[in-house]
């Protein structure tokens, strides 16, 4: 067994935009039981960036003010995202709300094209990736395994690509490895985070074996029996299938192979081969 | 004059944008304003006059995936 050196732990740093990061998980903000689950989850995970929305203001309640403080102290970088937005316009208007109120240039970008998957509107996320690039938003587009609209992502303007591991909440973990594969081999510069579908850690682990930069979750860990022991799990798998990308994987086999040396095997009579 | 705000059809007293962000938070700087669909910044909304049938989103913060 290799121990992880320095070198090692300061090759596991990556970056996204202009942002040097450590923790490869990425977590929502959203379902927890309680805000303190959230604060705890969040810090078990040792996350350093949470995803948050923009709903509508009631009058003269306090309950968005309030989490609005109790994410300020969780010390992250904050990833708005533009969840439920069904055209670029309102992708693009909502970013530029989010914006201001964050004071961040991030904008997970979500234009949803069906109400009972919530796939991405491909065609409308590369119109809205292309225009709020323009604004200097610096953009991760919510997509699929698509190659052709990753390319014309990459090409409107995203740095960062993050497809589905399956429809977001179902929990399905990776419904196709093989686009996932495909696609980190196809984009091998290029930051990509798996967002959406995880259910378990060994999802999440799967991922960051193939090669994958991150996870993005949030039903996960925020509906679990106890989200802050499963956000310690989801923490644990993140390091271990990145570890093992790292090391290199054998090649799988379709005939076994023996582990323990053939040479000198009691009882093994080379007569008996006949 | 008549609106539809944050989805609702309202009847509201307020001239301009700043004026009706007022009578949801002191703090303007916990909200955001978007007006017909187009994004009203912080700095626009005091001269944002409202006018009959206009769309109004007012947003805060909250949870999200």
């Amino acid at each position: 067994m290799t121990i992880e050196t320095p070198d090692k732990q300061q090759s596991s740093r990556f970056q996204l935009y202009d942002t040097n990061l450590h923790s490869r998980l990425i977590l929502g903000s959203a379902l927890y039981p309680s805000p303190d689950s959230l604060s705890g989850a969040v810090k078990a995970s040792g996350a350093e960036i949470v995803t948050i929305s923009l709903r509508r203001e009631t009058a003269g309640r306090s309950a968005a003010k309030d989490f609005w403080q109790h994410i300020q102290k969780l010390g992250v970088k904050l990833l708005p995202n533009t969840a439920g937005c069904r055209t670029a316009k309102e992708a693009i208007t909502t970013a530029q709300m989010a914006r201001e109120l964050f004071g961040t240039s991030w904008v997970k970008l979500e234009v949803i094209a069906n109400d009972d998957t919530l796939q991405p509107d491909l065609f409308g996320l590369v119109e809205a990736t292309k225009e709020l690039s323009e604004q200097g938003f610096q953009v991760f587009p919510y997509t699929t395994e698509d190659l052709g609209a990753a390319e014309k992502l990459l090409t409107a303007g995203a740095e960062v690509l993050m497809p589905w591991g399956a429809p977001i909440g179902t929990g399905r973990g990776l419904m196709n490895p093989y686009a996932l594969k495909t696609m980190r081999s196809y984009f091998p510069d290029t930051a990509l985070i798996v967002d959406a579908g995880i259910g378990a850690p060994s999802h999440a682990a799967q991922a960051m074996e193939m090669g994958y930069d991150a996870i993005l979750l949030n039903t996960a860990v925020a509906k679990a029996g106890d989200p802050v022991a499963m956000a310690r799990a989801f923490k644990l798998a993140v390091e271990a299938g990145h570890l093992a990308f790292q090391a290199l994987m054998i090649e799988e086999r379709d005939m076994a192979s023996p582990s323990t040396p053939v040479a000198g095997t009691p009882f093994f009579d080379l007569e008996k081969l006949d | 004059m008549n609106v539809i705000l944050n989805g609702q059809s309202e009847t509201i007293k307020a001239l301009t944008l700043s004026e009706l962000c007022k009578t949801f938070q002191d703090d303007p700087m916990t909200i955001a304003t978007a007006v017909n669909g187009n994004f009203v910044s912080v700095g626009e909304r005091d001269a944002l006059k409202l006018k009959e049938g206009d769309r109004i989103e007012i947003l805060s913060p909250r949870q999200g995936g």
